[in-house]
């Protein structure tokens, strides 16, 4: 890791340094600005809060938020939780993952709080309900 | 020119609000974003001087104006699906502006605070006790007893921590009030705060919620002054269901991994970095402003039994008015789902219901007259946990949700206590078995002499549903905590309702 990227995490460390339990909002802006967490990054960490490695590491790989390595392609999470799979989401995945294949990864979530009008998914921050064929399609076009 | 209100939940955006209320913009009226009323399917809803049209596109901004709009329901606050309710968590719900002080305040905000302030604490304990609140997260914990004890122990430092990793299929409650409604969260935590003597606070948020983390950080900037010297922080979640156990939680907020800890010590004496701390959902602390503002009678003469107040039900899945209904306890599940629900969406008959998200029961229609009620769950091996509710119609696979419950369970488990770590695995598999009719053969180990307790012949279909029974059981009474703990539910009642989902004929006795 270069000197700016560690200059960067020192940046983001010291702006969480006075808040109790600081691992996860420093993780969460790692993860946001890098898009993963490097093995570099983690024993950054590890030493800026007087931690062991392995303590970082068992927290990135504990939480599904955390990546070990960058995504390639854009993620486009869907979900296949009771109330989705009550409405039909599974129906969906097989000609989704066919549409998506190699250009966006479809990652399964498991509910984002808009149950009653699903199939739903989530792109970035943004939210999409009453999804059907053409419209998850659409969506899945739109980023690849 | 007009003014229109349009919500700006996550709900409506995800179904095209800020595009409705940019057409709205872009044609010269005045857009006003309010919270939601909780009727989803009439999402986005937009509405002028108290009349609805919903669900309305950015092409019906003219025949909406000049009132020619086929999309019109009338007015809003007359619609059946709210006149028969009784919302006192959710009674701003549409009516205000989420993060506008002045609506918050102009609508009874801060009263509860100012009662609190003027009867004591240990009188607001009394009050909160008095009102036979429970925990709305699921377990139903009397919230006053739990208050009680935090302001009885002895610490430098004592914490209010609100549990919002809502991460139950079917529930939205939480995430409404935080977005709607965020001053009334903040008041409830600032009342338990001065009940208990605690200063800091923190909001446990899930990520899947950002908007519901910018309204929230927006409002507790705003008040800052009017809570203070309680603090307040908002902390997301990082995707890990389990969080939403409070020790687990307990531990993500401390930056560890979301692991259970086990029981005793309890939180209220050991919690968040080993200090008092009281762990009440969002819907628990929201209801504390009205229970102090109105008196703690006023809270507990809704209800029934032991479950006193109202309980913000959530109408989710194939059901055709789908949304947030807020009644006191006692309704039957019939009535939710049939009478306000309007049945499925699909128009196919209901199969079955999930009550109380993932790890709640699946009940059959048969059992529809059952009122919704923390005791009258328990009876029939169910719970009401967070209040949400996801309906089925004929064509769902009982099977298949059953084995997803155990998959859903392998994937969130923290790994911390066996059986749900390992049986949630096993139990996927032999789900699997069971419904592709290929019992497992004797293995190695089961050949061996000393094996003397162990089947001589390949087991039948009867003994892999008898090893299912076997394994709920275990993963019913061994686990640390409700995930591995509740998940035999749906699984236990699926295969009790509709056993010819997995090719049995006979009705499965439940894991007792």
């Amino acid at each position: 890791m270069v000197d700016d990227a560690l200059g960067e995490l020192d940046e983001i460390i010291a702006r969480h340094a006075n808040r109790e339990g600081p691992l996860l909002p420093i993780l969460h802006d790692v993860q946001a600005e890098h898009g993963f967490i490097s093995e570099e990054a983690k024993r950054h960490i590890a030493k800026a809060l007087n931690l062991t490695r392995a303590d970082v590491h068992g927290v990135v790989s504990f939480y599904h938020d955390f990546k070990a390595e960058k995504a390639d392609r854009p993620v486009l999470k869907l979900c296949r939780a009771e109330a989705c799979k009550a409405r039909g989401v599974e129906a969906l995945v097989a000609n989704a993952e066919a549409i998506a294949a190699g250009r966006v990864t479809i990652e399964t979530v498991y509910c984002l709080g808009l149950c009653s009008q699903g199939p739903n998914a989530m792109v970035g921050a943004s939210v999409h309900a009453r999804l059907d064929g053409p419209r998850l399609s659409a969506l899945i076009e739109g980023l690849a | 020119m007009v003014t229109v209100r349009i919500s700006d939940d996550a709900l409506a955006i995800a179904c095209g609000a800020d595009q409705v209320a940019a057409a709205f913009t872009l044609a010269g009226h005045t857009v006003e974003r309010v919270s939601s009323w909780g009727m989803q399917w009439l999402e986005p809803l937009v509405e002028i001087d108290g009349m609805g049209y919903g669900p309305a596109t950015a092409d019906d901004v003219a025949a909406i104006v000049d009132g020619s709009s086929p999309l019109a329901i009338g007015r809003i606050a007359d619609h059946p699906f709210l006149v028969k309710q009784q919302r006192l968590t959710f009674a701003r719900a549409g009516k205000t502006r989420p993060t506008s002080l002045e609506d918050y305040a102009a609508t009874g905000g801060w009263q509860g605070l100012a009662r609190a302030k003027e009867i004591g604490e240990a009188a607001t304990v009394e009050e909160v006790i008095a009102s036979g609140l429970r925990g709305r997260g699921g377990a139903g914990f009397p919230t006053g007893i739990k208050w009680r004890t935090v302001a009885a122990a002895q610490a430098d430092q004592k914490y209010i921590v609100c549990n919002a990793d809502e991460g139950d299929s079917a529930t939205f409650a939480d995430r409404m009030l935080m977005e709607g409604d965020p001053y009334c969260l903040i008041e409830g935590m600032a009342i338990a705060g001065f009940a208990v003597g605690a200063t800091k606070g923190y909001i446990y948020v899930r990520s899947e919620y950002p908007h519901a983390i910018a309204k929230l950080e927006a409002a507790i900037k705003a008040s800052r002054q009017l809570v203070a010297p309680f603090v307040l922080e908002v902390r997301a979640g990082a995707g890990a269901y389990v969080c939403g156990e409070e020790t687990s939680l307990l531990n993500s907020l401390e930056g560890k991994r979301g692991e259970v800890r086990a029981k005793p010590p309890i939180p209220a004496l050991v919690g968040l970095f080993g200090r008092p701390t009281i762990v009440n959902n969002v819907l628990s602390l929201a209801a504390v402003p009205y229970i102090l503002s109105h008196g703690a009678k006023a809270y507990a003469d809704y209800g029934m039994g032991r479950s006193r107040g109202t309980m913000p039900i959530q109408l989710a899945g194939n059901i055709r008015h789908g949304g947030l209904y807020e009644t006191a306890f006692g309704i039957t599940l019939g009535e939710l789902v049939n009478e306000i629900g309007g049945g499925t969406q699909s128009g196919l008959p209901v199969k079955g219901v999930q009550v109380g998200g993932p790890l709640g029961a699946y009940l059959h229609p048969d059992q529809f007259d059952i009122p919704f009620d923390y005791e009258a769950y328990a009876a029939v091996d169910a719970l009401i946990g967070h209040g949400g509710i996801t309906v089925f119609d004929e064509t769902a696979d009982m099977a298949g949700m059953a084995r997803f419950a155990m998959e859903f369970c392998a994937v969130e488990s923290c790994g911390k206590c066996t059986p749900c770590r390992i049986g949630s695995t096993r139990g996927r598999e032999l789900i699997d078995r069971i419904l592709a009719r290929a019992p497992r053969n004797r293995d190695v180990v089961e050949t061996l002499p000393q094996m003397q307790n162990a089947k001589t012949t390949p087991r039948a279909l009867e003994d892999e549903i008898a090893l299912l029974e076997d394994l709920c059981e275990t993963m019913k009474f061994g686990s640390l905590c409700a995930l591995g703990g509740f998940t035999p539910y749906p699984v236990m009642s699926a295969l009790k309702h509709w056993p010819e989902d997995f090719g049995a004929t006979r009705v499965a006795e439940a894991a007792e």
